[in-house]
């Protein structure tokens, strides 16, 4: 019925596999999803929800069958049947978003949850729209490694526009407090979204540069968090001081750490710093006489504006910082001032990433991330160039940290948990590897959208998997999966009269 | 270096196990200055075992392997760590298996063997980060350098490109001239005519008889292919089960009975075109 390429559908086999995945639903959601416990008057109750399983089996299989049919090259079917029920649901959910009430057609939707339905109606309109497009241009027989260089000369493309949207992000991070629709929510998630953009690129020396998977990045910032706290109450020093105090002792326990370590490759390696990033925390959980343990360190002094503490009312004889400026006092102007200093100190980190890379050190570090043993037989020292990245990247693990405990005033064991180190990698590898706007790009993603949706709370780890799942399937390589050479010989013209220079000996 | 004959290596009872496998068994060779030296023998000899102790990727169990640098003085390779032997001793190799950093563009590659003097050029990275010293001078020359090599092997149009992206006999090429890059005294290469066609094997030759005769390098290289090993090296030496069977020129050693019987069995008449193997 399609275009005469349609090869001979083996429509059984589509029906097994969709039927397959409807099980595996139906097993899945069996635990998941059909049994919900309530809490009923004395005590827990147990209500069970087969409706919601089978509407989830019937979806699965339904689905994976279009899909079957899209690869076919089948798209007419499909395109009926997804862009009538994108129509259907979407009519449903706007109705019912409009009038108040719960109508008779509420009880059509498939799921009690409004956000889940939405989720349904987005992927059947993107279903019904790959339809469309395989209806209207005829099918494109890609191969994956057409699709590999599509992706890469993609990334290459990115990587240009990089030039350009780079600072056009730069602009807009810089005006962000001062945009009018700029609020203290605003401000706080993009204080965090940058401080996982610094935290993803001083990993993204360890694991994107050098090669080293380092699932422990997480220890380093509590290092460089409990450094900034401790030295700040025991010698009563300020932020300024203490933060590069903090990248110190952060890069000395890199060090530390490395030392043993670093002979170990890829996968012995990550298990080692899992590890070593769970060491800390329970070193920190137990050693209560010098941490405090699971009490936590309170009262970690704020930063202060060259001496200018953001207080409404400062101690004697000290100016504040709304008084010095002669401003009102506004709890806010402490916010924006944070904000500044971890855009600043992210943009150092980019900036060192970004030169060191073109260093024969940077290189080296690229080197030994595709072979070890070539680098060792060219003379480049295995371990201390992968100890100058360790440590590097623990240092600014640990400048994250101290910056994290002076905006949070108070620091405990819980916030150095293993998911945080998973959650930084995630955002290297989502952004692609070594690709500094990429890692942008995933922590707006990754922390930024998700911390938006806070409302939608129990759906928000689900579009983070989402988000991951996503990308794995369409940019296995990350986002931005594109090398640019560090140097090229097109920009070193030769010196005089073609390549001539003696060799030397 | 005039009159520098004499040997640049000398390999004295060499010999490595690994539990109860003897892989060499008490090798003593020389590699004379400035010649090309080929170490044959059938598969499993040890060939390549000899090339791992000499770089320092095993530790050998006894014997002891003399450089005899023409300015630095002698080292002992035994004793050295295996980054220093390429970045002290000057003994640079290429591997079996080619290893590029094939992500890398070919003067990146070129650029990595040069690690050492950048940097020393770049003050271990603080000068360059602070913008004190000269490292932007030193990194123009070590261009040229590459530059230089990449020429000499035809790349200079594909030079910005990735490495791995590079033809077969494009790859091998580029390995030994990286390893040129480390300026090295000795040059260790393990079956660099592997898998070339006849056209890039004469270009292979000429590219190691440039490097022996222009750069005052030695070479030390096992090889399979006869045709290589015939047409241009200088010194042979054949084992077999980690021992020594043969040592002289190739003419001689090629009608050694003992090779014959290595290669063939007991049947000698065919002893000419049998080692012939790709």
């Amino acid at each position: 019925m399609n275009a005469p390429q349609t090869s001979a559908f083996d429509f059984s086999r589509a029906l097994k596999e969709a039927g397959l995945i409807a099980g595996a639903v139906v097993l899945l959601a069996i635990g998941l999803v059909g049994f919900r416990t309530v809490d009923v008057p004395g005590g827990i109750g147990l209500i069970t929800r087969f409706d919601d399983v089978v509407a989830a089996a019937v979806l699965a299989f339904v689905g994976r069958l279009g899909i079957a049919l899209l690869r076919a090259n089948r798209p007419r079917p499909v395109l009926g049947v997804s862009l009538a029920f994108a129509i259907a649901l979407t009519a449903l959910l706007v109705h019912g978003a409009l009038s108040e009430t719960a109508s008779a057609a509420q009880r059509l939707l498939p799921f009690a949850s409004t956000v889940v339905n939405w989720v349904i109606a987005i992927v059947a309109w993107i279903l019904a729209a790959r339809a469309a497009r395989l209806v209207w241009h005829a099918a494109s027989d890609m191969s994956a490694d057409d699709r590999e260089a599509r992706m890469d000369r993609l990334g290459a493309r990115v990587q240009e526009w990089a030039r350009f949207v780079g600072p056009v992000l730069l602009g807009i991070a810089i005006m962000l407090p001062f945009l009018p629709w700029t609020d203290r929510r605003l401000l706080d998630i993009g204080i965090l979204v940058v401080t996982y953009i610094m935290l993803g690129w001083g990993l993204n020396i360890v694991v994107g540069l050098a090669g080293l998977l380092d699932l422990g990045y997480v220890a380093f910032y509590a290092v460089g968090a409990y450094s900034y706290a401790l030295i700040a109450a025991h010698f009563d020093l300020g932020f300024w001081i203490c933060l590069p105090l903090a990248g110190i002792m952060a890069s000395f326990a890199g060090v530390l750490l490395g030392f043993p370590v670093l002979r170990l490759r890829g996968d012995y390696l990550a298990i080692v710093t899992l590890g070593f990033g769970e060491m800390v925390r329970i070193i920190l959980i137990n050693w209560y006489t010098f941490t405090k343990g699971p009490d936590g360190l309170s009262g970690i002094p704020r930063p202060s504006f060259f001496g200018l503490p953001f207080t409404r009312d400062p101690p004697e004889g000290v100016e504040s910082f709304h008084s010095f400026f002669g401003l009102e006092y506004s709890s806010i102007d402490r916010i924006v001032f944070l904000y500044y200093v971890i855009l600043a100190l992210a943009l150092v980190t980019n900036l060192f990433t970004l030169r060191i890379r073109k260093l024969p050190v940077g290189r080296a570090w690229e080197a030994l991330r595709e072979d070890e043993t070539a680098c060792r037989s060219l003379g480049v020292h295995p371990r201390n160039t992968k100890l100058t990245a360790f440590a590097l990247g623990a240092m600014f693990g640990g400048i994250g940290g101290s910056f994290f405990a002076t905006r949070q005033g108070f620091i405990s064991p819980e916030s150095f948990t293993f998911i945080e180190s998973a959650i930084i990698l995630a955002i290297v590898v989502l952004g692609g590897m070594g690709s500094q706007i990429g890692v942008v790009f995933a922590a707006i993603l990754l922390i930024g959208l998700p911390e938006f949706f806070r409302d939608l709370n129990q759906y928000r780890m689900l579009a983070f998997g989402l988000a991951m799942v996503a990308i794995m399937v369409w940019r296995p390589r990350g986002l931005l999966a594109h090398r640019e050479p560090t140097v090229r010989l097109s920009d070193h013209p030769p010196p005089s009269g073609g390549v001539q220079p003696a060799p030397r000996q | 270096m005039s009159g520098a004959r004499g040997s640049l290596l000398s390999v004295e009872h060499l010999t490595m196990r690994f539990g109860g496998l003897v892989a060499v068994d008490d090798l003593s060779f020389d590699a004379p200055a400035e010649r090309i030296t080929a170490l044959i023998g059938p598969n499993g000899a040890g060939k390549t075992t000899v090339f791992n102790c000499l770089t320092g990727f095993y530790q050998p169990t006894a014997g002891r392997m003399t450089l005899r640098h023409p300015r630095r003085g002698d080292f002992l390779l035994e004793r050295m760590e295996g980054y220093a032997i390429p970045a002290q001793a000057g003994v640079a190799r290429t591997f079996q298996n080619i290893r590029l950093f094939p992500g890398m563009s070919v003067l990146e590659n070129l650029l990595v063997a040069q690690h050492n003097a950048l940097m020393r050029a770049s003050g271990y990275t603080v000068g360059a980060l602070l913008g004190i010293g000269h490292f932007g001078t030193a990194e123009r020359r070590a261009v040229d350098h590459a530059r230089y090599w990449i020429d000499r092997v035809g790349l200079i149009d594909r030079a910005d490109a990735d490495a791995g992206s590079l033809p077969y006999g494009a790859q091998r090429q580029l390995e030994i001239v990286r390893a040129m890059c480390t300026e090295p005294v000795l040059l260790c290469l393990d079956e660099p005519a592997a898998g070339l066609n006849a056209r890039e094997s004469a270009a292979l030759n000429e590219l190691l008889m440039f490097i022996r005769d222009e750069h005052k390098v030695t070479l030390l290289l096992i090889e399979h292919d006869m045709r290589v090993v015939m047409e241009i090296s200088d010194h042979v030496v054949v084992l077999d089960y980690g021992c020594k069977i043969s040592d002289g020129t190739p003419a001689s050693v090629r009608n050694d009975p003992a090779v014959i019987r290595a290669y063939l069995g007991e049947d000698e008449d065919e002893a000419q075109e049998a080692p012939t193997q790709p």
